[in-house]
């Protein structure tokens, strides 16, 4: 804990989310490490898929989304009034539940966020390296030309990684990236990460507790709990290393999560 | 044996559900046959009355005066086509901008609200009175007189409800992650509806626009008095466009009435070039739509 928390990419501090009137998310407070794999567990409606989006400003299109205390990335807040959403979600790039390709040829997915970004170098070069990383060079390299759409889910959600990554960000969100594919891709989609963890810091949610064990360095259990009629609230309960969330954790709701014994 | 304990499972032809489900099927199919005896009968009467006056010459010269024969009706067809030029060009840009304002950039607000019901209601009134709406803005009013210009903004008018409909519904079927995954990599806004939504809803805005030009095609009531008629060659100019112009549908108007044959004729050949027009705009919209992303 001491030394990542040194080198803490995202710090949240007394975070609550409000959609409208209504309380989604109270009291966050979590630092997530650089170049580490953090996962987010906990059961739906906790909020922690919310939590993920506020880390890149996605929740700014829900128009009745309110965020309180503060969220800062590298030490700037990024709900400051100065701060361009457009520049955070640059540097912080996000791979979705479902594939989600653009209407666009495999090459032009990979190279748009490059292109809106005004990037400068060889885009060729970009591309096959994004794609590589992806590992997913060696089945597209002849159809570059064809359609995203033309592609098995498993090879479209990488499609998106590798998307992601051409963007050239520092963090990668993940919000539950192998919720829709098969085990054999959900294996590829894994050794993916623990090879992007060299060069990002990845922050994933997952509802497979398997696969928080299997990939994550880190690991955060949120719980939501009842309040008045029919709403509920997220709340972190813990947030360690994942061995000790899985093997040892300090909370009884959290054993009985990760044990399967919930509600 | 076991039949005796699970029942027969054979169908039973006598049982009253299965006759009514028969009766109502045959009678679906009999009210289907009643629907299309109308557009078959009016395409066949089309069909031949009009293929025996189809020529070169009713594709290359004018009407004849009262009392003559042959001719052709070549200035309504380029009357026609320049009249829903005007429209289009001034339909499809409003409309598909105001759509993507409602769809992409209003967030719902009570503007949009009160736009989308507008749309509605202007999609609901008579051809008519878009046509008296131009005669008063441009005719009456002296601005540019009976023209191809009034008629173009008469036909605008009645175009514009279908195209901010059917293109604001185009971009709501492009599904939301994909703006996401464009906001995710850093595109701004405005590069996330030109350069990801609008190409994936083209189909469907091109479907749109087709049968919006479809409709206006055929409209009568609002060029009446606003493009009124000409039994001459258009003039294609920005001064032409200021003058009363020969259109498809006017023509079939005015020369079904007359008590010459030859005019009449004409008339025939002018609606199942009209007929083939819209039919063959429908097509292509069709076309268009088999190329839907999503």
């Amino acid at each position: 804990m001491e030394e990542s928390l040194r080198n803490s990419v995202f710090e949240l501090r007394d975070v609550d989310i409000f959609y409208g009137s209504n309380k989604a998310v109270r009291e966050v407070n979590l630092d997530i490490p650089e170049k580490k794999i953090t996962a987010f567990i906990g059961p739906s409606g906790c909020g922690k898929s919310t939590i993920l989006r506020c880390l890149n400003r996605l929740n700014d299109l829900i128009s009745s989304f309110k965020i309180k205390g503060s969220v800062t990335y590298h030490g700037q807040n990024l709900y400051a009034k100065d701060i361009d959403p457009v520049e955070v979600r640059k540097r912080i790039g996000m791979v979705f539940q479902r594939p989600n390709p653009f209407p666009k040829t495999i090459y032009d997915n990979v190279a748009y966020g490059a292109r809106v970004n005004g990037y400068k170098k060889d885009l060729d070069e970009l591309v096959e390296t994004s794609l590589r990383r992806a590992v997913l060079w060696d089945e597209v390299k002849d159809k570059l030309g064809e359609s995203g759409f033309s592609l098995s889910g498993g090879q479209q959600q990488r499609l998106c990684i590798a998307r992601t990554i051409a963007a050239q960000p520092e963090v990668v969100l993940m919000d539950e990236p192998c919720s829709a594919l098969d085990p054999i891709s959900t294996i590829k989609i894994e050794e993916l990460m623990q090879e992007l963890k060299e060069n990002y810091t990845i922050v994933i949610v997952t509802h497979n507790m398997q696969q928080a064990t299997r990939v994550a360095d880190m690991t955060a259990f949120f719980n939501a709990e009842a309040v008045g009629k029919g709403s509920k609230v997220g709340y972190l309960v813990e947030f360690d290393e994942t061995d000790k969330i899985f093997s040892n954790p300090s909370q009884q709701s959290t054993e009985d999560y990760v044990s399967g014994r919930f509600g | 044996m076991v039949v005796s304990t699970i029942g027969s499972l054979k169908k039973k032809s006598s049982s009253p559900r299965i006759i009514l489900g028969s009766v109502m099927t045959g009678l679906s199919g009999l009210c289907m046959i009643v629907t299309l005896i109308p557009l078959i009968a009016v395409l066949f009467f089309v069909l031949v009355q009009g293929f025996s006056r189809i020529n070169i010459d009713l594709f290359t010269q004018l009407p004849p005066p009262p009392g003559l024969d042959e001719g052709g009706l070549a200035n309504a067809i380029i009357g026609t086509l320049v009249v829903v030029g005007i429209a289009v060009i001034l339909a499809v840009p409003i409309g598909v901008l105001a759509a993507v304002y409602l769809s992409e950039f209003s967030h719902g607000n009570k503007f949009a609200t009160s736009i989308r019901f507008a749309t509605n209601v202007l999609s609901g009134v008579p051809s008519i009175i878009a046509g008296i709406f131009a005669f008063g803005l441009l005719v009456s009013s002296g601005i540019v007189g009976f023209s191809a210009i009034a008629g173009g903004v008469s036909l605008a008018v009645l175009m514009l409800p279908t195209i901010i409909r059917t293109t604001d519904e185009a971009l709501k079927i492009v599904p939301q992650e994909i703006r996401w995954a464009a906001l995710g990599v850093g595109a701004y806004n405005y590069q996330t509806v030109v350069q990801i939504v609008l190409p994936a809803a083209l189909p469907g805005i091109v479907t749109g626009v087709t049968l919006a030009i479809a409709r206006a095609a055929g409209e009568t009531a609002p060029l009446i008095f606003t493009a009124l008629f000409s039994n001459f060659w258009p003039n294609v100019s920005a001064q032409g466009l200021a003058e009363p112009i020969a259109t498809l549908s006017v023509l079939v108007y005015n020369f079904a009435i007359l008590p010459f044959k030859p005019q009449q004729e004409l008339a025939w050949a002018g609606s199942l070039i009209l007929v083939f027009l819209v039919l063959s705009t429908s097509i292509l919209a069709r076309l268009a739509t088999r190329r839907k992303l999503y």
